[in-house]
């Protein structure tokens, strides 16, 4: 990391600083539009996390290697993490739905979006056109994390610890928002279940599952109490209750 | 002696001047020594349990059994490579192959040794060294959750869904527990980069507890133990190893992240999980146990075991032996519930580490004071601890009524109960099967009936 930290700052671009650029950049390109493009939440997610990667490359290229790793542990594999985590419980087909609702709202963001894009970029250009690189050996000099620390935790350190309780305020917030609260005489410990399962009325038993001596093993079909009567404990309560036809009640015939 | 010793302990300006093909070598040796310890270690578990469960384990292809995984591999690589059709089929694809890639990666920042000589060149035994290894190795560890967690999304049904959805909480809570566990070693050692790290761990340091100095091993095992702890039982559940293995439970979710796999994708499924073994133990070697140096009687008889090829040696046995508790813990611990698993790494690991940490700072930061300055500070902080313990407030035992009351108080109409004192007879059915059966061997009788 050293000579990657003296030759960035004496503003040379070495071969594979170079090498590793025109590879990454248009990865993290089409990870950027493929993020946008892509229909399936979980797609899309995937993209973003292909930019990021590269980005973290790039900041170990310039010379910022404890950025770069945090980049790809905190955002790739934490945060990220976090979103694909809520997009499968949502749903794996949850794909987003084409029907525009503003007519000709998608070409106006297309150009609309070209267009910012062209500006930023060329004014970029322009604007660092030739500009070297100074000054990065002097943060740098007694190490690139030891660097940061001291920033951290001397000039900047209150703002450190204010984002920290706001990060705090957040978490328990979200926390005290999703949080179910529930007394202590409802928490059923395992005597109460216990006991709610033998009181009088109640069957202790496992519900006979469907197609027990029944004569379909369709789940809509009640199952058949061992003296021949029909039971719909084995039917789940949210099906349709169904008339059977005499062939579905008949025997089948199979049975010796 | 000295001199020369310390000329072979490889520093971070050591690294990046290797020709090409060196480079080449040692990406290589890496590659293969994970394979080989995949091949080996499947072997090694399988024996080692059976030996646990008083069973011979395979010992019928090669010496020992040992080709038994390459048979396996071979029979996996033969077998018909099933696509669901409601898979995901690109990310379906691509998660084994992410697994495998993060898990061979982190190899490449852990050193295998000191600086030795390979055709003439003079090149410290690591492939590469940064000013933040660790940081590579965690982001490797989360980077391969990737491949478990979409591998269960794109296979399209609920056991891999459900074993994706538990694999990715479960990597965000260890994680945690982990990095917090190492932050006590980089505070110690002063560095990120891993040659440092085993550099730092090279002699006993001198601890100054109340005004005497102690001699204290320079493992951080020993030294840092409540971390040591932490990051062994965080890295069980970050390989989903037993009895951590909840995103594979079989007895709840058939196989997990990898029902729907088949052929050669289950098998780098496989691949990754023993090549992350290997590599978390080597990291917990690198991290806590010395690394490659020679266990301390050792130096003390041989003073040139951490030189040349030996430290390999070391680094193996090291590895080995923390490959071995991996097997151990397998065999002999039942899988955590997972509501279980959950509250104990973030209401247990955690807290332990945060407590642990802060003393450790605390510690290091009344290091340079005067001796009864110092005791003044370690002085207050066991008070508050001492009075902290003694007010804590105790839940109220609640009456528990006995068991006769319990019995008189049930409704009427309740389930009867059998009488507390009921002596069950021994069944007449088992007497009479006893009693009817003949010897198995008796030579006469077969060629009679016959």
């Amino acid at each position: 990391m050293t000579s990657q930290t003296v030759l960035a700052a004496a503003g040379q671009v070495s071969g594979g600083e170079e090498v590793t650029f025109w590879i990454l950049a248009p990865l993290a390109l089409i990870g950027a539009i493929g993020m946008v493009w892509a229909r399936n939440a979980v797609h899309s997610a995937l993209w973003l996390v292909l930019t990021m990667l590269c980005l973290g490359v790039f900041y170990v290229l310039q010379a910022g290697p404890f950025i770069g790793m945090v980049q790809i542990i905190v955002y790739t594999g934490a945060i990220m993490m976090l979103f694909l985590f809520v997009l499968m419980l949502v749903g794996r087909d949850a794909s987003d739905s084409l029907i525009e609702t503003l007519r000709g709202q998608r070409v106006a963001a297309v150009v609309l979006g070209v267009g910012f894009a062209g500006l930023v970029g060329s004014g970029l250009y322009r604007a660092l056109e030739g500009v070297q690189a100074v000054g990065l050996d002097k943060p740098n000099a007694e190490g690139n994390v030891q660097g940061i620390a001291r920033l951290l935790f001397t000039k900047y350190v209150f703002a450190f610890e204010l984002t920290s309780a706001l990060l705090i305020t957040a978490a328990v917030g979200a926390m005290v928002l999703a949080h179910v609260e529930r007394r202590k005489e409802d928490r059923m410990d395992q005597i109460a279940t216990m006991k709610a399962r033998f009181r009088p009325g109640n069957y202790p038993g496992p519900k006979p599952g469907p197609g027990i001596f029944a004569t379909s093993s369709s789940v809509a079909t009640p199952a058949r109490l061992p003296d021949g009567r029909l039971t719909d404990r084995s039917i789940p309560e949210i099906l349709p209750v169904r008339e059977l036809t005499a062939e579905e009640t008949s025997l089948k015939g199979t049975e010796k | 002696m000295n001199l020369y010793l310390a000329a072979q302990d490889p520093t971070l300006a050591d690294f990046g001047k290797d020709p090409w093909w060196l480079v080449l070598i040692k990406i290589v040796f890496a590659f293969v020594f994970g394979l080989l310890a995949t091949l080996l270690g499947v072997w090694f578990e399988r024996r080692v349990v059976g030996y646990m469960q008083v069973r011979p384990g395979p010992n019928q292809v090669g010496p020992f059994g040992l080709l038994q995984t390459l048979a396996d591999g071979l029979k996996m690589a033969f077998k018909e490579d099933i696509l669901p059709r409601a898979a995901d089929k690109v990310v379906y694809f691509f998660a084994p192959t992410i697994s495998v890639i993060c898990a061979v990666t982190a190899l490449s920042v852990v050193p295998f040794g000191p600086k030795v000589s390979i055709f003439g060149h003079w090149t410290p035994l690591q492939v590469t060294d940064v000013s933040v290894a660790v940081l590579v190795l965690l982001a490797c560890s989360s980077m391969g959750i990737y491949g478990i967690v979409l591998g269960g999304w794109a296979s399209g049904s609920t056991y891999p869904l459900l074993g994706g959805l538990r694999s990715s909480a479960q990597m965000i809570s260890y994680e945690v527990a982990m990095g917090l566990s190492i932050v006590a070693v980089f505070m110690t050692a002063g560095t990120m980069s891993t040659s440092g790290i085993v550099a730092a761990q090279a002699h006993g340091t001198q601890l100054n507890i109340f005004g005497v100095d102690v001699p204290a091993p320079g493992w951080y095992a020993i030294l840092l133990l409540p971390s040591f702890i932490i990051f062994f039982i965080a890295t069980v559940g970050e390989t989903n190893r037993a009895p951590f293995d909840l995103p594979e439970a079989e007895s709840e979710l058939v196989a997990g992240f990898m029902t729907e796999y088949s052929s050669l994708k289950f098998a780098l499924f496989m691949l990754s999980e023993y090549v992350s073994m290997v590599t978390m133990s080597a990291v917990t070697t690198t991290l806590f146990l010395g690394g490659w140096r020679a266990p301390a009687p050792i130096t003390t008889f041989w003073a040139g075991a951490n030189s040349g090829w030996w430290p390999m040696l070391w680094f193996f046995a090291k590895v080995l032996i923390l490959v071995f508790v991996f097997v151990w813990l397998r065999g002999t611990l039942p899988r955590l519930r997972y509501d279980q698993f959950m509250r104990f790494g973030w209401k247990v690991l955690l807290p332990i580490n945060l407590v642990w940490i802060l003393v450790l700072s605390g510690l290091r930061s009344i290091e340079d004071w005067q001796t009864k300055d110092r005791l003044v500070a370690t002085g207050i902080g066991a008070g508050v601890l001492l009075l902290a313990t003694l007010f804590w407030p105790s839940r109220k035992k609640e009456l528990r009524p006995s068991l006769q009351e319990q019995v008189n108080s049930r409704p009427h109409g309740s389930f009867p109960l059998p009488p507390m004192d009921l002596q069950v007879p021994p069944s007449p059915r088992t007497r009479r099967v006893v009693a009817e059966r003949e010897p198995a061997n008796v030579v006469g009788s077969d060629s009679r009936e016959v």
